[in-house]
């Protein structure tokens, strides 16, 4: 038998199907997620303006669009929740830019699986589309929330909705899974296959620890997803009970009996929570990387911030009955769960610490990368410090369902996860496109998002007290809501005053990647891998060579060193780590 | 953009702080018997949170302005950290979270683990797409058969609760779309649902529970001043969430036998 | 110092789940620095087996959650109606435990069947490059067809199990006639549908043998293959168990 070795050209596929669309290389499959993540954050913000709008104005008749009914506002609500949770924070932090630097961060020339890779991405796009197309058959999208509680979501007669588009609904979750799983698989081989020579694991950028445990919870956590989803299916289609007791909808007894609408919320959480921390990893990864890039410095504490990550994603698994404490699941339970959820509390702490330690005493560089990784640690400081309140059962006894929640992860996952991938974006960007963002217009960006961003989700921290349910399509029915009024309409004018500037990113997203400053190859004067090869990186990332790793990935100030960084695959002749 | 950045971080954290210290929006005045508890532990929580966030967000914005590189700025530290200092801060701050959390359960336990008081008021809450409903067990203290066939919310009260009037201890149960009880008893609710999870929220009682299908779920509060009280359904429930309110009346015991027996009378 | 190796790789076409490499790294990887860059069957063999053991844990996951559910459900009281009270509901279903056994010996015969084929298509993969030596011959002629026997038993096995299901129903347990009913479907068809992807799987690898790929690319889909065919087996093992012990 012949030996079946084959040279092939460094030059890659040829052809706009195989270069663009069925490609298989991890850069273009990357820049495929990041670019379907950014269409869908658009289309999540001009659904959450349509909801703030109804809030506080809800009989108002808007263009095209007319009046918002109750039962529309939820929704939008569900799609809102659902197109954010998966097809931004999961895709673009994680699949965007961990397909496109992950092998190259290690020294690899592209993943383990090249063609898995291409299926994930394809199928998340089949999922979307599947997603999208609630909207658009008879009864609509799903108005049960992306939290999906059973029986609303179980019983085809329970609203507006539930029939078709909720069935929609579930494939999609169920496509993404499969996707996410495909796609955790990549990463973790890849992670302990494919690093180059030199690049041990204490050696790799805090980027690919938080892809490479956040691909790990993935693997673990959407299985699960898959399982439930494929329960509901059956209890929704095929006269199935896992989740629906005896019930009377409509003044009709339903053909279910015995199911417990617990299991459902058992098996989501236990995904869902660790989903957040999928959410957040990355950006803190990110947050980690460009702190000690442009503090010139060091991350402060490199195996804390490894064993942090670590520590977040098992006790992630540990916590999910937090979402639990009103749902009727025994007290005794609450408590152990509240307990390893204030624990989880404590790598958290270590890390913003770390971040605090790595720009004090640095030569901070104020760049727009920069401004979204401080951003990153404000935000996160923020909404982190509300997590403390409703792990507290007691508290969460008044806290729980009101607008204190949307506060807490609003901020953590609406906006400071978004910061980590604004971030990436603004410092990748030169790599991927060999241009420059503006960075005028990218400091203009930072402060209206900051500061939007604040105004829209610090006050309902005060509404949250003042006992604002979460999930109302309007508060025109409760007393005690009308104060609360003034201050919900200043965050509808906040919110529509952000999400109109982030035209201003998408403006200088485009018009950079064609007409912008070009980029050296390593603007930021970093340290990490993806800055040792061309701007843009050839087709197999380094050129036809393998690099060699030397020294550790934040060597920034090295006291002798010739310049304030050491790149990774400088030789080894200045002492390091 | 140092200091730019310092006035954007100290602004936000003060005008944050601001709202919070001066109670613009707060808890509604709180009337159970657990309301001194959980206004307490709420109140720690606070304190020591809002310290937290203040000298995080502070240190923040500081340390932006101050180690900003400039000509003259003095040499980088290397380091690659401190563990005695990432130990220390580690401990403290599990010592404060887990100690938090400790100091809450007490409270978490006498609300929870506990059943009703012996001479506590049963009331049987009923949620629903989109009302809630009260039961009454009357003067023989039980409560009457329900059953699923016989629910017909169009009807309001007892066909909407589905009483069996083939049952004997139905005679006397009194169903009401709004709720009466007694100031200073314990009310030991029973909360069911007929069709999706709903919750029972009365924000001025610190009382949340989720009235969940197939669940018979018992819970209890004490009210402590006279007065009426809005009830909120917070968890979603389909088109009409937003508007299934209900109201708690806590009326004097004399006012209560008064109102029971008025029901039982019209039956 | 960077080392300059010479840009070779191996096509290898994409094969089903568990692992597709397409153009796999012209090197082998590990962060102490295997190799010379020289595309290493051993190290891409191990590569995707390690795919796959990376894979099997989310199958695992999925199995975990839905014998938890089955656990819980089974124990769950709930409020019968008539009483007021909580009653335990369950229905033992009565399996038809002879077919079922039927199909676990198929399955386990063609667990032995792909574990011979797996361990004579790397003797071969082994002996390739000195097969290719004028004047040597690897002395063993046609090779059995054990990999058509696996798919064969594997087929066995579904139709088995479809037979089970009809049995099932005339028994009266449709999916939903109870909680246990659902559940013995549910799980018995996710495995089924997990097996049937192995299935395809291995008819992809007979195309392959047939049309002559370079045997090494076979060699790692075929162990590959094998190995998920072992869990598919154990996984059935352990199915059969839950629904009997814990009927």
């Amino acid at each position: 038998m012949a030996t079946s070795a084959t040279i092939h050209s460094h030059a890659g596929p040829q052809g706009f199907i195989r270069k663009y669309i069925f490609s298989l290389d991890h850069k273009v499959i990357g820049l495929q997620y990041y670019f379907l993540a950014l269409v869908a954050v658009f289309v999540g913000m001009f659904l959450s303006v349509l909801m703030r709008i109804h809030m506080v104005w809800p009989t108002a008749v808007l263009p095209v669009i007319g009046t918002i009914a109750p039962e529309t506002y939820l929704q939008l609500l569900t799609m809102h929740g659902t197109i954010m949770v998966f097809f931004v924070l999961t895709t673009a932090p994680q699949s965007g830019f961990g397909n496109y630097f992950l092998p190259i961060q290690i020294g690899a020339p592209d993943m383990a699986f090249p063609v898995l890779n291409m299926l994930s991405f394809w199928t998340t796009f089949v999922a979307f589309v599947t997603l999208l197309a609630a909207f658009f058959v008879a009864g609509g999208a799903p108005l049960h929330g992306w939290t999906g509680y059973a029986p609303l979501s179980a019983l085809t007669n329970s609203g507006p909705g539930e029939q078709m588009g909720a069935d929609l609904w579930i494939t999609s979750i169920a496509l993404f899974c499969i996707a996410s799983l495909m796609g955790a698989l990549n990463f973790i081989t890849t992670t302990l296959d494919l690093r180059a020579k030199g690049m041990t694991m204490m050696r790799l950028p805090l980027t690919v620890w938080s892809w490479f445990i956040t691909a790990i919870l993935g693997l673990l956590a959407f299985g699960v997803l898959l399982s439930a989803g494929i329960l509901l299916l059956l209890d929704r289609n095929l006269g199935t009970s896992f989740y629906v007791p005896l019930v009377v909808v409509n003044g009709q007894v339903m053909a279910h009996k015995g199911g417990s609408p617990l299991l459902w919320q058992h098996l989501f959480w236990f995904f869902g929570h660790p989903e957040v921390y999928i959410a957040i990893l990355p950006g803190m990864g990110v947050a980690s990387q460009l702190l000690s890039t442009f503090s010139r410095k060091p991350i402060f504490g490199y195996k804390a911030m490894v064993y942090a990550l670590m520590a977040i994603g098992l006790l992630g698994f540990m916590v999910w009955g937090h979402h639990m404490f009103m749902s009727g699941m025994s007290p005794y339970t609450a408590f152990s769960f509240s307990l390893m959820t204030m624990a989880i509390g404590v790598p958290s702490a270590i890390k913003t610490f770390n971040w605090l330690g790595t720009i004090y005493g640095g030569h901070v560089r104020f760049q727009t990368p920069m401004l979204f990784a401080i951003g990153f640690v404000s935000l996160f400081v923020s909404g982190g410090l509300s997590g403390p309140f409703l792990a507290q059962p007691v508290l969460d006894i008044q806290l729980h369902d009101t607008a204190f929640v949307v506060a807490h992860f609003h901020l953590i996952m609406g906006v400071a996860a978004i910061f980590g991938m604004f971030a990436g974006t603004y410092y990748w960007f030169p790599k991927m496109f060999g241009r420059m963002m503006n960075e005028t217009w990218g400091h203009i960006h930072f402060v209206i998002t900051l500061v939007g961003a604040y105004c829209i989700f610090m006050p309902m921290h005060y509404l949250g007290m003042a006992a604002q349910p979460r999930r109302y399509s309007q508060f025109t029915e409760l007393a005690y809501l009308q104060h609360l009024l003034p201050l919900n309409r200043f965050i509808t004018y906040a919110a529509i005053i952000t999400v109109l500037g982030q035209f201003i990113f998408l403006f200088n997203l485009i018009h950079s990647m064609f007409w912008g400053e070009k980029a050296s190859d390593n603007p930021w004067e970093a340290t990490t891998l993806e800055w040792t090869t061309t701007t843009p990186p050839p087709h197999d990332n380094f050129g036809g060579h393998t690099p060699v790793v030397n020294h550790g990935p934040y060597e920034y100030n090295v006291p002798g060193a010739p310049r304030d960084y050491i790149m990774q695959t400088d030789p080894a002749t200045v002492a390091s780590h | 953009m140092g200091l730019a950045l310092l006035a954007i971080i100290w602004l936000i954290t003060f005008v944050s702080t601001y709202f919070f210290v001066a109670q613009t929006w707060w808890l509604p005045h709180g009337v159970s018997a657990s309301t001194p508890w959980i206004d307490h532990q709420f109140a720690l929580t606070y304190v020591i949170m809002g310290v937290v966030f203040v000298a995080a967000q502070g240190a923040l914005g500081l340390f932006v302005w101050q180690y900003r590189d400039r000509p003259g700025a003095g040499k980088v530290a290397y380091s690659h950290g401190n563990t005695k200092m990432e130990v220390t801060w580690t401990v403290l701050t599990a010592i404060l979270f887990i100690g938090l959390n400790l100091m809450g359960s007490p409270i978490w336990a006498s609300e929870r683990f506990a059943p009703a008081a012996a001479d506590s008021i049963p009331v049987e809450v009923t949620g629903m797409q989109f009302a809630w409903y009260f039961r009454y067990p009357g003067p023989d203290g039980k409560f009457g058969r329900t059953d699923a066939k016989l629910i017909d919310p169009s009807s309001g009260n007892e066909a909407a609760v589905g009483l069996d009037p083939s049952d004997p201890a139905s005679k006397d149960d009194v169903v009401t779309g709004t709720m009466y009880i007694p100031v200073n008893r314990e009310v030991d609710l029973r909360l069911r649902a007929i069709d999706v999870i709903h919750s029972f929220f009365i924000p001025q009682m610190r009382f949340k529970q989720d009235a969940v299908p197939g669940l018979d779920i018992h819970m209890h509060f004490t009210p402590t001043e006279i007065g009426d009280y809005e009830i909120a359904c917070a968890e979603l429930c389909g088109l009409g969430h937003y508007k299934m309110h209900g109201m708690v009346h806590v009326v004097s015991q004399e006012d209560f036998d008064k109102w029971v027996a008025a029901r039982e009378a019209e039956k | 110092m960077a080392t300059f190796s010479p840009p070779v790789s191996i096509d290898v076409p994409k094969t089903g789940q568990g692992g597709g490499s397409g153009r796999p790294p012209a090197f082998s990887g590990g962060g102490d620095g295997r190799g010379d860059g020289l595309p290493d069957y051993g190290a891409r063999l191990r590569r995707v087996r390690l795919g796959l053991a990376i894979g099997l844990t989310s199958v695992t996951m999925i199995f975990v959650s839905l014998t938890s559910a089955y656990v819980v459900r089974r124990g769950l009281p709930t409020i019968d109606e008539r009483t007021n009270t909580y009653v335990r509901d369950w229905i033992p279903v009565d399996l038809p435990v002879t077919l079922l056994l039927i199909n676990t010996l198929l399955l386990m015969a063609s667990s032995i069947t792909v574990e011979l084929a797996r361990r004579q298509i790397a003797r071969q993969a082994a002996l390739a490059s000195v097969g290719s030596i004028p004047g040597v011959s690897l002395g063993e002629g046609k090779s059995f067809p054990w990999l058509a026997l696996t798919v064969l038993l594997g087929g066995g096995f579904l139709t088995g199990q479809w037979m089970a299901w009809r049995e099932l129903a005339d028994r009266g347990f449709y999916l939903a006639t109870s909680a246990s009913s659902s559940f013995v479907y549910l799980l018995t068809a996710t495995h089924a549908v997990h097996l049937a992807g192995g299935m395809l799987v291995l008819l992809y690898a007979v195309a392959v043998s047939l049309l002559h790929k370079p045997v090494e690319e076979r060699g790692i889909v075929v162990d590959v293959t094998a190995w998920y065919w072992h869990f598919m087996f154990l996984l059935w093992l352990y199915i059969f168990g839950l629904l009997w012990f814990m009927r």
